[in-house]
């Protein structure tokens, strides 16, 4: 058994750092930064939680967590022509968001691969707002800076925190501190002060539960973060927690799920093809989607329930029952809020249908599994 | 008096006659997490010293627990399959994982005391 050092040297670091260790944080790399990965609570936290992957996510199901999220990308496109600019990239209807509105969308590659999945918000006629994944900013700022028109710019926003507020709980404690953030719909977006703090926040996140995401500048961070913690029903969530809380959910994590190498076709994100653009097919990759939308993808990505207790990991080959090879998992892990193994990956597209039998090679025995529907665990956004 | 010792791979064993029992140490399962998963040698196998025969899964990951030293299984813990948060709980008592019979009991004194062991974290 192998202790995990703390490589913490050399990484970038959130505004939340020293917050984070004065909490009892195991602070980890991740994308570059020093993240935490989970707790051991101490004091007025530990009475709400004892700290750990599972007791944090169970808590979130069951309460409300704060995620420090300031590791990932902010930045917003100014000009009259963001909209049409943006949507010379990706697969999505970005001209027909409205003001106060945010979408998923991905960049599309002209091979139809992922090049990342991002939001994008609407606060202006002439102004975006996107949040990228972390160890995909410089790969994606570059790809928009070489694709934007003169008239279009980019804004990179390093000196801004990210901060989630996650759990059925989340919106009465917004109800007191943000009345405007708990009169949100779902993927609703507005700029309102927390305690006096100025923040921008939209009803969304990262674990099938109601709650928000909420940018700040880097100096209110700390602030902000105290804040929710004095609220009773909050505690930290470390990326251990938003791991299995995002696989319940059936979301996809960039680099394990989707990659330059996986189409929307095949990840099963169709959806986020405008019905629009569905009529131009006029985004990059645009005809590797086409056909395999006529045609029928090779593989599929699927959630997967192994039958007996063993987690099967990232990397397992899947078999089709005849023993051929027919796929690899993506994410698996132990799902808390299901108490049992839970996984996805693609699978050749003639084991795709719920209920399907295959074999996973667990350790070089094979475990007996099938396709299940996702997500594991029920969404709970607001309507 | 049964005497423990320990091996760098951060297991227990304690010797009772010939027959050594096998656990994970609490520094082990304190910095594994919560375990969720754990798959035990059938009574019977023969295992080598430094041979992998058991999984230990937290949340975050699998581990392998070595055979300390060469012997024969003779039992395991199946209360642990059924419930793998005992580890957490007791590692070094109701949390035990399996018990062997030793090839060379005298090999026993090759394992690291506990102040050894202590030492030895010190360095991690």
């Amino acid at each position: 058994m192998a202790d995990t050092p703390d490589h913490t040297n050399n990484l970038h670091t959130t505004p939340l750092d020293a917050l984070h260790r004065e909490l009892g944080a195991r602070m980890v790399p991740f994308a570059g930064y020093a993240m935490p990965v989970q707790y051991d609570f101490r004091d007025a936290m530990a009475a709400r939680c004892k700290g750990g992957v599972l007791a944090e996510h169970l808590h979130c199901r069951a309460s409300a967590g704060m995620f420090d999220v300031s590791h990932m990308g902010q930045a917003s496109l100014h000009g009259a022509e963001a909209a049409a600019a943006l949507e010379r990239l990706v697969p999505g209807d970005i001209l027909g968001l409205r003001q106060g509105r945010q979408r998923y969308t991905l960049l599309t590659s002209p091979a139809g691969g992922i090049i990342d999945d991002l939001m994008v918000a609407k606060l202006a006629e002439d102004r975006l707002f996107l949040v990228v994944n972390a160890a995909r900013k410089d790969v994606d700022f570059a790809h928009l800076r070489t694709h934007l028109p003169a008239s279009v710019t980019l804004e990179e926003h390093p000196d801004r925190a990210l901060i989630a507020l996650q759990g059925p709980l989340a919106a009465s404690v917004m109800a007191k501190l943000c009345p405007p953030a708990a009169a949100l719909p779902f993927l609703g977006v507005t700029i309102a002060p927390i305690g006096g703090i100025p923040a921008m926040l939209s009803r969304s996140g990262y674990t099938g539960e109601d709650g928000f995401e909420i940018s700040v500048s880097a100096p209110d961070a700390e602030p902000l973060a105290r804040l929710l913690l004095e609220q009773p029903e909050i505690i930290p969530i470390g990326l251990g927690a938003r791991d299995s809380l995002r696989l319940e959910a059936g979301l996809c994590l960039y680099g394990h799920d989707i990659d330059e190498t996986t189409t929307p076709i095949e990840a099963g994100l169709t959806w986020v093809i405008g019905k629009r653009r569905k009529m131009e097919w006029s985004f990059p990759g645009a005809m590797a989607m086409r056909d395999q939308l006529d045609n029928g993808a090779p593989r599929l990505r699927v959630g997967i329930r192994p039958d007996g207790r063993a987690p099967a990991r990232e990397g397992t080959t899947i078999h089709a029952p005849d023993g051929t090879e027919a796929g690899r998992i993506t994410s698996g892990g132990f799902a808390p809020s299901v108490g049992a193994p839970i996984a996805m990956g693609y699978v050749r597209r003639d084991l795709v249908a719920d209920g399907s039998t295959v074999q996973l090679m667990v350790r070089g025995k094979p475990v007996p599994a099938h396709i299940a529907p996702m997500p594991f665990h029920p969404h709970r956004y607001v309507r | 008096m049964h005497e423990t010792r320990y091996s760098k791979d951060h297991e227990w064993i304690r010797l009772d006659g010939d027959v050594a029992t096998v656990g994970i140490t609490d520094h082990a399962q304190e910095a594994l997490g919560d375990v969720v998963f754990v798959e035990l040698p059938e009574p019977g196998r023969a295992v080598d010293a430094g041979e992998a025969c058991a999984v230990v899964e937290s949340i975050k990951a699998a581990s392998d627990v070595y055979a300390p030293l060469a012997g024969t299984v003779t039992e395991h813990n199946a209360a642990i399959v059924d419930d793998p948060a005992k580890v957490n709980a007791a590692a070094s008592g109701d949390g035990w994982f399996f018990k062997f019979k030793l090839s060379d009991p005298t090999a026993f004194t090759t394992l690291l005391t506990e102040a050894e062991y202590k030492a030895f974290l010190e360095t991690q």
